[in-house]
């Protein structure tokens, strides 16, 4: 009974997720979510606006009892951690009431507690071998790997978004400026005619 | 002792239906349609889980949602080419596996038509994405292939790395598509300002003639 109970502490590992979203946010708009997390979890919250505007956004973090964790105005990316005080539902939002109309495109990425063993056998109750550190070692080497590709990626939509925006307006603008050359080159000319044919009469007599 | 085994065991048989859909949440309303974009490499899985729950006026909590409230779910690949157009009930697991590289864009909305089912409130769904290798099951896979511990985390690292090489090749083919978006740019830029510049000075010219000849005709030169 002591050992089974031993045991059931040792296998005492938080529930793992990390989720990581990335949705659109109309203008003036708030979106929410939710997560229920137990007490001395540790969680931590990632977001980075990757298109619309001026790549801001607003974001506040409350927890179960409505106090204001984190709250932020306008930014463009921003990383939070928080060790939770007490059970109950952490809720995030995101606000683009500041926009009239650009929609924003946010990525978040909200994980919470430790790694989740591979399979429910591998209790870490049992010391690892050498081989099976260095694995564990490479793993989490990995992942900070892959955590850097999908850091990269998004700088990468951002900035792409931003040079293909670019060239949408150069492209515009050029057309836009051409026609309205014309348009003023030729007005001129034809209100400049229109004034000497009207006072033809009154130039005349002065001269 | 007996109690902390007892609630011991009770925590892991919540972890193990915990396993699938405990995770973030958001509000829906009846008509509304929620999406999510995934930007992925190619020939990568993704395994997407929801649950809904739904507001019980009653019991004023929300409750798993009845049967006959389903949710569309619609995938569409960067091509916006529809990959996946599937009706699940109120709890549903879709799967998809990417062909081509680059945006992907997954749609939820409820089907209900009958508008008081919502009763002014909104419908609660749980949803988990899982992308790559953290789609794969390795419980599964060592029941497969019958491998022992060592060998299924050896099996993880080489899934996770085969998942970074995708993603390099990935990011390769996204440089290139930024590169000529820029190169693009920078050649418009460059005719546009010569062709305005051109064109600035023929009308320069063109007006000068055309006023002259103008007043000439006129007698006032």
């Amino acid at each position: 009974m002591l050992f089974l109970g031993l045991g059931c502490l040792l296998l005492h590992v938080f529930v793992v997720f990390g989720t990581e979203l990335t949705f659109e946010l109309p203008d003036n708009d708030k979106q929410c979510f939710y997560e229920e997390l137990e007490k001395d979890v540790k969680f931590e919250i990632d977001f980075q606006v990757i298109a619309g505007g001026n790549y801001d956004v607003d974001c506040f973090v409350t927890d179960p009892l409505n106090n204001v964790l984190y709250n932020e105005k306008k930014k463009q990316y921003d990383s939070f951690s928080h060790t939770t005080a007490m059970a109950g539902v952490y809720k995030v939002c995101f606000s683009n009431g500041f926009s009239t109309f650009t929609h924003k495109t946010v990525y978040l990425d909200f994980r919470h507690g430790d790694e989740e063993p591979l399979i429910q056998t591998m209790t870490g109750s049992t010391a690892l071998t050498q081989l099976e550190s260095s694995c564990v070692s490479i793993h989490e080497i990995l992942k900070v790997v892959a955590d850097s590709q999908t850091w990269y990626r998004l700088r990468e939509a951002h900035d792409r978004t931003k040079a293909e925006h670019l060239l949408e307006r150069v492209t515009f603008w050029s057309i836009g400026e051409t026609v309205l050359l014309f348009v003023i080159g030729i007005g001129q000319v034809m209100l400049l005619r229109s004034f000497f044919s009207e006072k033809k009469g009154s130039v005349a007599a002065a001269t | 002792m007996v109690y902390v085994a007892l609630l011991c065991l009770r925590r892991r048989i919540l972890n193990v239906f915990y396993d699938v859909v405990s995770s973030l949440y958001f509000h829906i309303g009846e008509t509304e349609k929620k999406c999510f974009i995934e930007e992925i490499p190619d020939e990568t899985m993704i395994i997407g889980n929801y649950r809904t729950q739904l507001y019980d006026k009653q019991r004023e909590e929300y409750l798993p949602a009845t049967q006959g409230l389903g949710m569309f779910v619609e995938v569409k690949d960067p091509d916006d080419k529809v990959i996946l157009s599937r009706q699940y009930g109120s709890e549903g697991r879709f799967t998809f596996t990417s062909h081509t590289p680059g945006e992907h864009q997954i749609c939820l909305h409820s089907n209900s038509s009958k508008f008081s089912l919502f009763a002014g409130g909104m419908l609660r769904v749980h949803l988990d994405i899982q992308v790559g290798e953290h789609a794969n099951n390795y419980a599964e896979i060592a029941a497969k292939d019958k491998l022992t511990e060592l060998q299924l985390r050896v099996r993880q690292l080489v899934e996770q790395v085969d998942q970074i090489q995708k993603e390099q090749n990935y990011q390769r083919y996204r440089e290139e598509r930024f590169r000529q978006t820029s190169e693009s740019t920078n050649q418009r830029v460059l005719w546009w300002s010569i062709v305005q510049t051109l064109i600035l000075v023929a009308i320069g010219i063109w007006q000068m003639r055309h006023l002259k000849s103008f007043f000439e005709a006129k007698k006032l030169v």
